[in-house]
């Protein structure tokens, strides 16, 4: 490589080169062209998850987490578009992602294999006029050239591997026939046959039961340490976070504005956003008889917004002419605790 | 329990309320039918609220939680009788006046509606998307004939600023509001006549967590403001925990334990509360969940099994939990819990 082309790629575009992260995002921009304008629903995303961590994306409903999820799968509804790089380790080479088409053969042969997704509503990822068993079935028989009697036995494998109960008897089970945590099961077993580097998760918990959603963690959990593989955890909830995470990213209108260990970023959150997130929520034991510290206002849409700061029109702390001048940089405060708010430039 | 220990009756007796009791709710009973074959036959019922019976003081908030399927929503349409009980009382003391809600006829009930109103979890589908603010939180006003015209529009205006809303945004529609927002419109419309009790059947578990705080504070300022008492449904602990004076827990159409907050989530005495609190992840990663998973799912209500509903799951069970169903009973001060082992077992609550 001659000097000038290594003076061509900026530094932060170029490809991983630790060989423990198996996934980097870097910049990536998701937009929505509408006859309102542009709608930023992730607007320059940048972290990456290591082998065998889980990452957790926390943030409130408009806030980009969920579409960065379908930005890495290339499964953005239309019109929203991908920019940037989605670098994946696979098979010893990296791939980017949000350069592959999003119907074409290469990002069809990742998902599901390299990287498999669960939703809230399992229904959304399973036909409902078709068994459990067959589906799982389907996805095995897409990725790999084995006989359909070996699909279903490893389908019957993997639903019981999940918890379900008389494997053999439900694998003929239509979707609706199973209750709403052993979906979620089955949903986590379909999206682990082919045994993905990489699980995205979601809301998976959202609309369980705490009982069932206690199991389906620990089920995650377990699963994880068996298969050895990355999670990246989608949750508006902290309480679920503090306890799957290992790292963890905060995002507010399509940006994010804190990144850091679990530990760094409970113990001492430093955006202003972050902070009266954690204050806003009520803690057993500890908030009784005291006012929460809500947040003002309301989420804006991310319609055209201005180069400022997203929180600056909520923010307490606000600054004028510095918080609204431009989107503040990303600062890393301590090592490996990044927060984007001028307060610590 | 030695027979000489003198226990209150009721837990409210213990918490000395039983002077000033809004809502009385007592033996409630809702059984759906379930229908077999063409001619409908009768073959079972579903026990959705199974003998149920709590009150609630003046101005105070009493917490109802349990998992999807447990009948607290049921237990809250049976109390406005949105939904008919099938057997039981549900008494309002208002103004020195009983009142026995399951004998009022329909127009009766509308009257005495203006005492009890309700909010719900979903603002979206609960707003008539054809109405404006001003029709959806007038409405009750002019049913009553409490006011109209001009009046009426002050009145809203009112209630608007009390609730926090904007009193621009009078004669907007529902979808140009947020869920916050739209929250504030459904709990406006419910404080419209001065009602003494609200019954809130989830109405901050749709909403992100910061707006969650704004309408947990709400409700509070409101309380406070006005004494209204409160009957909160929900299935989050950690907001049940915060807003409530005492919770009830229920399990299969059943109450199965029942104390202040504070007793009840520092002193379970039920196997039940104990695996539920156990299981909410706190947002403190330096403690994990160390949860008491509880096994399998929740009985169905219309083929429960035998002796304890809880039993098949419960870590604690014996013979006699097979055999022999419990009945709610004293089992501290201020404390009813459902469970034959209550003052045998050490079980571990939620502490800061």
């Amino acid at each position: 490589m001659t000097e000038e082309q290594a003076t061509v790629a900026a530094p932060e575009s170029t490809a991983p080169t630790d060989e423990d992260v198996i996934l980097e995002l870097n910049d990536v921009r998701t937009y929505f062209e509408l006859e309102e304008g542009t709608l930023k629903a992730v607007d320059g995303v940048s972290f990456n998850i290591r082998r065998n961590e889980t990452l957790g994306i926390v943030g409130e409903s408009g806030c980009g987490k969920s579409v960065t999820g379908q930005s890495i799968l290339r499964i953005v509804p239309k019109p929203g578009d991908t920019q940037g790089n989605i670098w994946l380790r696979r098979n010893g080479e990296t791939v980017d992602l949000a350069s592959l088409h999003p119907s074409g053969r290469e990002i069809r042969d990742v998902r599901g294999r390299d990287i498999a997704m669960i939703f809230q509503e399992p229904m959304t990822a399973f036909s409902p006029v078709h068994s459990v068993g067959n589906q799982i079935m389907e996805a095995i028989l897409v990725h790999e050239n084995v006989p359909k009697q070996a699909a279903r036995e490893r389908a019957i494998e993997v639903l019981s591997q999940v918890g379900i109960p008389e494997a053999e008897r439900r694998v003929d089970a239509l979707p609706h026939e199973l209750s709403g945590g052993m979906r979620q099961r089955a949903m986590i077993a379909m999206a682990l046959v082919l045994r993905p580097k990489l699980l995205i998760a979601d809301e998976p918990t959202t609309a369980l039961d705490v009982t069932i959603q206690a199991q389906i963690l620990r089920l995650m959990q377990d699963l994880q340490k068996e298969m050895g593989m990355s999670i990246m955890f989608i949750t508006h909830n902290l309480g679920v976070i503090a306890n799957m995470a290992d790292q963890m990213v905060v995002m507010y209108l399509g940006r994010v504005v804190e990144q850091g260990s679990v530990e760094a970023i409970f113990g001492e959150p430093q955006h202003p956003y972050t902070q009266a997130l954690m204050q806003s929520i009520p803690r057993i034991g500890l908030t009784r008889g005291e006012r929460l510290t809500s947040i003002a206002g309301t989420v804006p849409v991310p319609l055209n917004p201005p180069a400022e700061c997203g929180f600056s029109s909520r923010c307490p702390k606000f600054i004028p002419g510095r918080c609204d001048a431009d989107v503040p940089k990303m600062i890393e405060t301590s090592p490996g605790h990044h927060v984007r708010c001028v307060l610590y430039e | 329990m030695q027979d000489d220990a003198p226990q209150p009756e009721t837990v409210e007796a213990a918490n000395g309320q039983a002077g000033n009791t809004i809502l009385e709710i007592e033996g409630l009973k809702k059984y759906f039918p379930i229908e077999k074959g063409l001619l409908r036959r009768v073959v079972g019922y579903v026990r959705a609220v199974d003998d149920v019976s709590l009150s609630i003081a003046e101005g105070k908030t009493l917490g109802l939680v349990g998992e999807s399927g447990c009948g607290k929503t049921t237990l809250g349409r049976c109390v406005v009788r949105a939904i008919e009980p099938t057997d039981g009382s549900v008494r309002m003391h208002v103004d020195n006046e009983d009142t026995e809600l399951t004998e009022l006829g329909s127009r009766e009930l509308r009257e005495y509606r203006r005492n009890l109103q309700m909010v719900f979890q979903d603002p979206y589908s609960s707003l008539d998307p054809r109405k404006t603010v001003l029709d959806i939180v007038g409405e009750p006003l002019r049913i009553h004939n409490v006011a109209r015209g001009r009046e009426l529009e002050t009145r809203v205006s009112e209630l608007l600023e009390v609730v926090g809303l904007d009193i621009r945004y009078l004669k907007r529609y529902p979808h140009a509001f947020s869920g916050g927002q739209r929250q504030r419109i459904g709990i406006a419309r419910a404080l419209a006549l001065n009602p003494k009790v609200i019954i809130c059947d989830e109405a901050v578990s749709a909403l992100d967590v910061s707006v969650q705080a704004q309408i947990i504070n709400l409700l509070e300022e409101l309380q406070e403001e006005f004494g209204i008492a409160y009957l909160f449904i929900a299935h989050d602990l950690s907001v049940v925990e915060h807003i409530s004076d005492e919770v009830a827990v229920m399990y299969v159409g059943k109450v199965v334990e029942h104390a202040s907050t504070e007793e009840l989530f520092s002193n379970p005495k039920h196997p039940y509360t104990e695996a539920l609190m156990s299981a909410v992840p706190l947002p403190d990663p330096k403690r994990k969940l160390e949860e008491i998973t509880l096994e399998g799912e929740v009985a169905d209500p219309a083929d429960p099994p035998s002796g304890c509903y809880f039993h098949p799951r419960c870590r604690y069970a014996q013979d006699r939990c097979r055999e022999e169903t419990p009945e709610l009973r004293v089992v501290g001060e201020g404390h009813e819990a459902a469970c034959h082992f209550a003052e045998e077992l050490d079980l571990h609550g939620v502490t800061a």
